[in-house]
């Protein structure tokens, strides 16, 4: 009651209890924090434009001391990451330069042609790229999936023993990778997994099943049960409203969850390092490999890496909306 | 259009009885409200119709269907929800359309049917919003729409206008009113808000945990309450219930002066119901009191409302009791005042306060 004779109808109100944004002093703040901002930004920022700008540098550019920061960009490191060359022989040398010439050469075959070199095929690093899609995509598929069943079973029906069926899902999680490696090295030989792409992505699959089934069964409990009542009640299976007034719904969510599967399958090192040699090596491992071959190549690493960072890059872009709305989810709209 | 029949109808869930054994015959065209406080079974029991929960035990005759253990999507009924239910992702014409295409209709007999609808509740040119972008009460229409547009066996309406502003559930309130005129469907509408069901009803089914207390018209809900809980519970303020004690044709109500000689019509039951004398609840409306100077009644003026057209005086009639009148609005009753009374014979009530059931007056030939 105090506190109503106090703000209560019989005093006017003679000061805002709102900030006005308009003072120099909240305009200072508001500055500041931009600045602040602007700095942890650029912080952030310089290892992403060293790899970038290293990725399309020469290799005595890249190590030069001071370093170079006005110099002619070149695709010799991709050159180096994604092709196999040999030192040509004085004759190909002739016929490619020949070529050159003419304007017949490729633009890969020019640049390696500038080191008397010649591409006699794709590199490694392609292939295993190509397993990081195959891999990173297919148990993100397969995850989110499984995950959309399982969370929106967990959410709406009563599952006998459901909190330690949840919590077991969940304390997957709790080994480090590092430390289930060499059992699942075992197991995986001996099922004959080991090096193939079956392998891993049923392996990126059940790590990442845990976050998923998590979070969907988080985003679906936010979806008020009458939705899927009034379906049922219009004419609708089970089924059918889930797939046609559920699922629309959890959108946001199967986005966000499927980003976070696909950063984990995607970036995965150790699992990838201890598991696959030749056929499924995925290109997290074998970006420092190339460390070893005959001195450091800096370019090709950056240009592995940023070729790398590319793809997760364009779909979080693609994702971006339903990323924002699905990571607040429950915390705004309440 | 059909009947709705649940013979010994009950809902557990787990130990706790939501609904307890229940027997309702819902006749076709009727409009019944289950009326009553909230925990009471009333929203289970309209549930149970749907087929969104299932029942314990009992019987559900939807027609001439047994529908007990049938979807709800086999059942053909309509349910309109509180807060809605419409789908978000969608317009509301597709909302509206969705029951019909669950129903496999042509394109031109769903745009037909959506038209027909959409004029009937005056929401032609909301058709391509999505309900986010609706006022509360255009929800409400659209989803009345998507409820009609099917042609179901029954109505069922989950308090429907309880999430909305009052202004507009007065408004709603008679459209509904006036749709089920036109339709001539059987509906069942739950509400706790006994206005509502007085103003809608033809038939108020009151429940209170898990039981239904009284099952009848409005006006025999509200004059003839079958018991002291729908007596409370109907009117607002309720019916006045003051305890006294019943002797030879008078009811007294002790520490007091007050007499009140029973009317013709009540003795005969009054003493079968209490064996000669005793314990017996008076109960009277606060509009059937009559302020008179020589009126067997009198009590102080505790408190007095106006209400806007009449007044309503609180008077203690003795130290525990307290009972409402209503009085002319231009007449000022002092507090502390003495008034005397007298209640009207046909609307003076009488209750046994062991069973706290209605005692009935002898049916005069």
């Amino acid at each position: 009651m105090a506190t109503f004779n106090e703000v209560g109808p019989g005093k006017p109100v003679t000061e805002s209890s709102r900030v006005d944004k308009l003072t120099p002093r909240s305009r200072f703040s508001h500055g500041m924090r931009a600045i602040i901002v602007i700095v942890i930004a650029i912080v952030i920022l310089i290892p992403i434009f060293v790899m970038v700008n290293t990725a399309f540098k020469t290799r005595p550019e890249v190590v030069s001391v001071p370093p170079k920061v006005i110099y002619t960009p070149t695709l010799e490191g991709f050159v180096l990451l994604l092709t196999e060359r040999a030192i040509a022989s004085p004759a190909t040398l002739e016929q490619l330069k020949a070529a050159a010439a003419e304007g017949e050469l490729g633009l890969f075959d020019r640049i390696a042609l500038e080191s008397g070199q010649e591409i006699t095929g794709p590199s490694q690093y392609v292939t295993r790229l190509r397993n990081s899609v195959i891999i990173a995509g297919l148990s993100t598929i397969a995850s989110v999936v499984l995950a959309v069943f399982a969370g929106y079973a967990f959410s709406r029906y009563q599952v006998k023993g459901k909190n330690d069926l949840l919590f077991f899902i969940l304390s997957t999680r709790f080994l480090p990778a590092v430390v289930v490696t060499v059992p699942l090295f075992l197991m995986y030989t001996q099922l004959e997994l080991h090096d193939t792409h079956i392998g891993m992505i049923l392996l990126y699959t059940v790590f990442n099943l845990s976050l998923a089934v998590w979070l969907m069964k988080g985003f679906f409990d936010e979806i008020p049960t009458e939705y899927e009542e009034a379906a049922l009640v219009d004419g609708y299976s089970r089924l059918q409203a889930f797939f046609r007034i559920v699922l629309p719904q959890a959108a946001t969510g199967v986005a966000a969850t499927a980003v976070f599967c696909l950063i984990f399958a995607w970036n995965e090192y150790a699992f990838a390092l201890m598991l696959t040699s030749e056929v499924a090596r995925t290109a997290p491992p074998s970006i420092p490999t190339m460390l070893g071959r005959g001195g450091i190549e800096w370019t090709a690493i950056a240009a592995g890496s940023l070729g790398f960072l590319i793809p997760v890059v364009i779909v979080v872009f693609l994702l971006r909306n339903y990323l924002l709305r699905g990571v607040t989810f429950g915390a705004v709209r309440k | 259009m059909a009947t709705i029949k649940l013979q010994q109808v009950e809902k557990k869930f787990g130990d706790f009885q939501a609904v307890k054994p229940m027997d309702l015959t819902i006749q076709d065209g009727e409009f019944v409200v289950l009326l009553g406080p909230s925990g009471c079974g009333k929203t289970t029991t309209l549930r149970m119709i749907s087929g969104l929960e299932t029942v314990t035990t009992g019987t559900i005759m939807l027609g001439d269907r047994n529908v007990t253990w049938l979807h709800p999507s086999e059942r053909d009924v309509a349910f309109v929800f509180q807060f809605y239910a419409l789908y978000p992702h969608i317009s509301a014409r597709e909302n509206i359309s969705f029951p019909l295409r669950a129903q496999g209709e042509s394109k031109d007999v769903i745009n037909q049917r959506v038209q027909e609808v959409a004029a009937l509740l005056r929401i032609e040119h909301l058709l391509n919003q999505r309900p986010g972008n609706l006022s509360g009460g255009d929800q409400q229409r659209v989803a009345l729409a998507r409820a009609l547009v099917r042609r179901p066996e029954a109505f069922l309406m989950d308090e429907p206008l309880g999430a909305l502003d009052a202004d507009f559930r007065e408004t709603m309130r008679a459209e509904i009113k006036q749709l089920h005129i036109d339709q001539n469907a059987t509906t069942v509408y739950v509400t706790h808000d006994q206005i509502e069901a007085m103003a809608m009803g033809d038939r108020i089914v009151v429940m209170s945990e898990a039981v239904v207390q009284q099952a009848g018209s409005p006006h025999e809900v509200y004059y003839d309450p079958a018991n002291l809980f729908v007596a409370r519970f109907i009117g607002s303020p309720g019916m006045n219930l003051v305890s006294s004690v019943y002797s030879q044709g008078v009811v007294s109500i002790p520490g007091t002066e007050n007499r009140y000689s029973v009317p013709d019509g009540w003795q005969t039951p009054i003493n079968e119901t209490l064996e000669g004398e005793g314990q017996i609840v008076l109960g009277f409306r606060p509009e059937a009191a009559q302020l008179k100077t020589d009126g067997p009644l009198s009590g102080e003026v505790y408190a007095s409302e106006l209400q806007g057209a009449f007044s309503v005086l609180h008077v203690n009639v003795n130290t525990d009791d307290i009972v409402h009148i209503r009085s002319d609005r231009q007449i000022d009753y002092p507090i502390g005042t003495t008034l005397r009374f007298d209640i009207d014979p046909q609307m003076v009530r009488f209750f046994d306060p062991g069973t706290e059931a209605g005692i009935k007056r002898e049916v005069s030939q």
